[in-house]
């Protein structure tokens, strides 16, 4: 059974311009957000994430819908071409930032920026959430880290992961209603 | 199968985070076929993901993605296109392959026989030439004879066809200084197989015979002219037919010519 959003791929991996606009723009601000949150550097983030695009368009026949969601296909081009840049020697002196500020700091940072985006209710949607959900959100999702990276980074047992962002995950639907 | 249980072990967030093996991620593409709560599942965790993602966004401008675009198109003629355009060239590539391979045959063969023509006009140039330096080599031949027949030292004898062969003759030039005879054997048929003429020195009183030669390879001798040593002093030549190489004494039943030396 083949959504919309299969078929604008399907269209897309056979290099349709059009279709690959539209997939651009339902993604580009995740994408723009994930990078963002690693190199926190806005100006900066929006070159990458065109980058980021053309690769995507230049790689799009090595996606392969059975191996994962598109946009999990396309989130991990963009955290790996981040923290490339993240190791760049541009960025050299913030890479010790990069587990001190999670993406709950940035959204901060983005609603005092541009007020376009609609991160309006998000901060505080997420204000309350437990800390270590921040941190396990923001490594597994943002920052690409392993299950076993971010247990030892949250210093929990590696078992306890999966059951943890399951909960995090809930309770973030729970507030946003989805 | 228990979707639920499976629903709630926080696989499926894993998978949204990119997070699980190739094996895991082909097993969950195909539950989400079979079982629509889990393919509901899915798409609610990346909907609260995308929220999240989306809430840290910069923004991006609108014109953002010409530059985008401005990449693609680079590719899209070239990869709509590539190919036809490619394999038409791949044909026509071989066709220009197989057409000059054709050509190479044809010329080649064109150069065999060219070369089959030069091979001819060099053997008969090859011929003409030897025929020349034959000619010349006669000449020469002919030239030293006369000079030698010329010389004042030379005394002519007459030999003249005997009753076994009576219209044969010969004629010896005799330089006794040097102690040669030429022996002009024109007038003489050539020998039956397996007999050569011999040539005798005599002398008249007594009458004894010498050997001075045998006109050997006569037949090949365009000139006929036999040079041949002669010490002795003769008073007459005769020649005889003997077996092939010669004879210790003339058969005087072949005695074809003879002649005396004049005074």
């Amino acid at each position: 059974m083949a959504t919309e959003i299969d078929r604008l791929i399907l269209k897309f991996q056979n290099k349709d311009t059009l279709a690959f606009e539209k997939l651009y723009r339902m993604y580009a601000d995740n994408i723009c957000g994930v990078i963002n949150v690693i190199i926190k550097n806005p100006e900066r983030s929006q070159e990458l994430c065109q980058d980021v695009f053309v690769k995507v368009w230049e790689k799009s026949a090595s996606y392969t819908p059975s191996k994962g969601r598109f946009f999990t296909w396309i989130l991990n081009i963009a955290r790996n071409m981040a923290i490339d840049e993240l190791r760049s020697k541009s960025h050299k002196n913030q890479k010790q930032n990069l587990n001190t500020i999670t993406f709950v700091d940035i959204v901060t940072q983005s609603e005092d920026l541009d007020n376009t985006t609609d991160t309006i209710g998000v901060e505080a949607l997420l204000k309350g959430l437990k800390e270590k959900c921040v941190l396990l959100i923001d490594l597994l999702y943002f920052k690409g880290y392993t299950q076993k990276e971010a247990a030892e980074e949250i210093d929990v047992p590696l078992g306890t992961i999966k059951t943890r962002l399951r909960a995090c995950i809930s309770a973030i639907r729970k507030k946003f209603g989805l | 199968m228990d979707v639920q249980k499976y629903i709630a072990s926080g696989t499926l967030e894993l998978y949204v985070a990119g997070l699980l093996s190739e094996k895991e991620n082909e097993e969950i593409h195909r539950y989400a076929d079979v079982y629509p709560e889990i393919r509901k599942e899915i798409e609610a965790i990346e909907a609260v993901v995308l929220q999240l993602t989306k809430s840290t966004s910069p923004g991006m401008p609108n014109t953002a993605f010409d530059a985008i675009r401005s990449h693609t198109n680079d590719d899209v003629v070239p990869l709509n296109t590539k190919t036809p355009v490619f394999s038409y060239l791949g044909w026509a590539a071989s066709l220009l392959f197989a057409a000059g391979m054709l050509w190479m045959y044809l010329e080649n063969g064109k150069l065999n026989t060219e070369v089959k023509v030069v091979e001819q006009e060099r053997q008969t140039l090859k011929e003409q030439l030897d025929g020349i330096e034959e000619t010349l080599a006669n000449n020469e031949e002919t030239e030293w004879l006369l000079n030698a027949l010329r010389s004042k030292e030379i005394a002519v004898v007459a030999l003249n066809g005997q009753s076994v062969a009576p219209t044969t003759y010969a004629k010896v030039y005799w330089n006794k200084k040097e102690q040669k005879v030429y022996v002009d054997a024109q007038g003489l048929p050539e020998p039956p197989e397996g007999y050569d003429y011999q040539v005798w020195s005599l002398t008249l009183e007594p009458l004894a015979p010498t050997s001075i030669g045998v006109l050997s390879n006569f037949e090949v001798n365009s000139t006929r002219v036999f040079e041949l040593q002669n010490d002795n002093t003769s008073e007459a030549f005769g020649i005889t037919l003997e077996p092939e190489g010669g004879s210790e004494t003339p058969n005087l039943e072949q005695l074809y010519t003879l002649g005396t030396v004049g005074p």
